[in-house]
């Protein structure tokens, strides 16, 4: 029970890390120029294609207590000790935001180009500061952007088991790991199969939240 | 056009470097000469010579590449089919279930995917006797299952912004739908086939968790692999095998993209000439 509540907890605040990160990208892409527009998106979709697994190992190097990091900040002497980081929840944050950050940047892209920007004009002729734009008119537009990106995020995100278990500790309880151990290593297939049950129960919610804002998005286009 | 100040820019170019700088680390230090990966100490390409020498590394490439080859094709045929059936079938009762049930491994948890899979292949083992055990030909029916809903999605979306009155003139002028099929809406969506192909033969040359699941004794694949070498700490092989797959898929992207560029533009200046 707790690794499923942990595996929602670290996909959840994941996700919205992600989209913190994501949306004033993708927003920078949709509001360049068409032909840098595409030059963009290619360099979002270029780490995508390559493996999954070694941008993981990426971030081994990254992390770890005698890794770039720490070299870095031990040189510089902003810290004296080298930072535990690897094979913390920390390091899931970080892996999982870094693979699925193009699930969130895509979906969202796709929304916000399609944005009319007749609309902010018309906001900004009103008066209002294009902060204020932002909250009244382009975010609730985005809406169906933002809950497609992070349900492509959340989604995978809890049943992940190569993130925690390569940059998690060994308490970081996350469901796919669990399901893997079972299997695995304790040979329980029984077990490992009433989890994957329980899995697919605890998506049935998320998936159908997909649907309808895909639904949502088609019919407004 | 309200004015973007610098607070975009900024958050991008970090966003950016967030995104590269991982990879370009694996790269730079796959030239290193330490076995410690992270402490630089020469240049050397001493790794790349390593790995091609461990035999381990390259028959586990080998079989990965032909269980891609074989799944994405595979994936291919019935990915397209499925996509077919779903946008020219017409609204039948059993529609979005079986939508549903295209695009649900596409966010499915792949140790659900693997597991199940491999429930099923122990099931019908028992049932008539194939598969007989786990190995290729497990791993290829694993791999074409989960890319086939990846070629689907492909597909189908080219397939809805496709104009359908080309069908119909080709039907209107006596075409049989097989000829229809073959000389009108197979060119049409010729690039989303090869961009599903390509997504399958990536996907599956890059699969651990449901490979592990399905394989069996002597068909390790690459990534099963690099995961026994990698949990034991960094490798300087990995990094020069790492440098090798991101040139590779890096070279083929920007070709991949140029293309569909140029392509573009020349139809824009084909539409500029008409209008």
């Amino acid at each position: 029970m707790n690794a499923y509540l942990n595996s929602i907890k670290i996909a959840l605040i994941s996700t919205i890390i992600a989209l913190l990160i994501g949306y004033p990208i993708a927003y920078y892409i949709a509001r360049s120029s068409e032909s840098r527009r595409n030059m963009l998106l290619m360099l979002i979709i270029l780490p995508f294609w390559t493996s999954f697994l070694l941008r993981v190992y990426a971030w081994i190097g990254f992390l770890k207590s005698n890794g770039l990091v720490n070299n870095f900040l031990l040189q510089t002497g902003l810290i004296s000790q080298p930072l535990v980081m690897l094979q913390t929840d920390f390091a899931v944050y970080i892996g999982i935001v870094y693979n699925y950050l193009p699930f969130m940047i895509l979906p969202l892209y796709a929304n916000l180009v399609k944005l009319d920007s007749t609309l902010l004009e018309a906001a900004s002729d009103l008066g209002a500061r294009p902060i204020v734009t932002f909250f009244t008119v382009t975010l609730p537009l985005s809406f169906p952007g933002i809950i497609a990106g992070s349900m492509l995020v959340l989604i995978p995100a809890i049943g992940e088991f190569v993130i925690p278990s390569l940059l998690g500790g060994p308490d970081t309880l996350m469901i796919g790991r669990v399901l893997w151990d079972e299997f695995f290593p304790n040979r329980d297939w029984p077990v490992a199969s009433a989890l994957a049950i329980v899995m697919l129960v605890v998506f049935v919610i998320p998936i159908m939240i997909l649907r309808k804002a895909r639904g949502a998005q088609i019919e407004v286009h | 056009m309200p004015r973007n100040g610098y607070f975009l820019p900024i958050v991008a170019v970090l966003g950016y470097a967030f995104l590269y700088a991982p990879i370009i680390s694996l790269i730079v230090y796959s030239f290193n000469e330490s076995q410690l990966v992270t402490v630089w100490s020469g240049f050397s390409t001493k790794w790349y010579g390593k790995l091609l020498q461990d035999s381990q590394i390259l028959q586990a490439a080998w079989l990965s590449l032909k269980i891609a080859f074989t799944s994405a094709t595979l994936a291919l045929c019935l990915g397209t089919l499925a996509a077919l059936v779903l946008t020219r079938f017409g609204k039948f009762r059993i529609k979005s279930l079986l939508g549903g049930m295209v695009t649900a491994p596409l966010v499915m948890p792949e140790v659900i995917t693997g597991l199940s899979l491999l429930l099923l292949f122990i099931a019908m083992e028992s049932l008539f006797g194939w598969p007989k055990g786990r190995g290729i030909t497990t791993l290829i029916l694993a791999h074409t299952t989960f890319c086939m809903a990846f070629v689907a999605v492909v597909v189908q979306s080219r397939l809805v912004r496709m104009d359908e009155s080309l069908e119909e003139a080709a039907q209107d002028l006596g075409a049989t739908p097989l000829r229809v099929f073959t000389d009108v809406t197979l060119p049409v969506i010729s690039p989303a086939l090869v961009s599903g192909w390509l997504l399958a033969f990536t996907l599956s040359l890059d699969d651990l968790v449901i490979s592990s699941f399905v394989s069996g004794p002597g068909s390790t694949t690459l990534p099963m692999v690099i995961f026994s070498k990698i949990r034991l700490g960094l490798n300087p092989e990995v990094n020069a095998l790492a440098t090798i797959i991101i040139s590779i898929v890096a070279l083929a992207v920007f070709v991949g993209g140029w293309r569909a560029f140029s392509v573009d533009k020349k139809r824009n200046a084909v539409g500029a000439q008409t209008e």
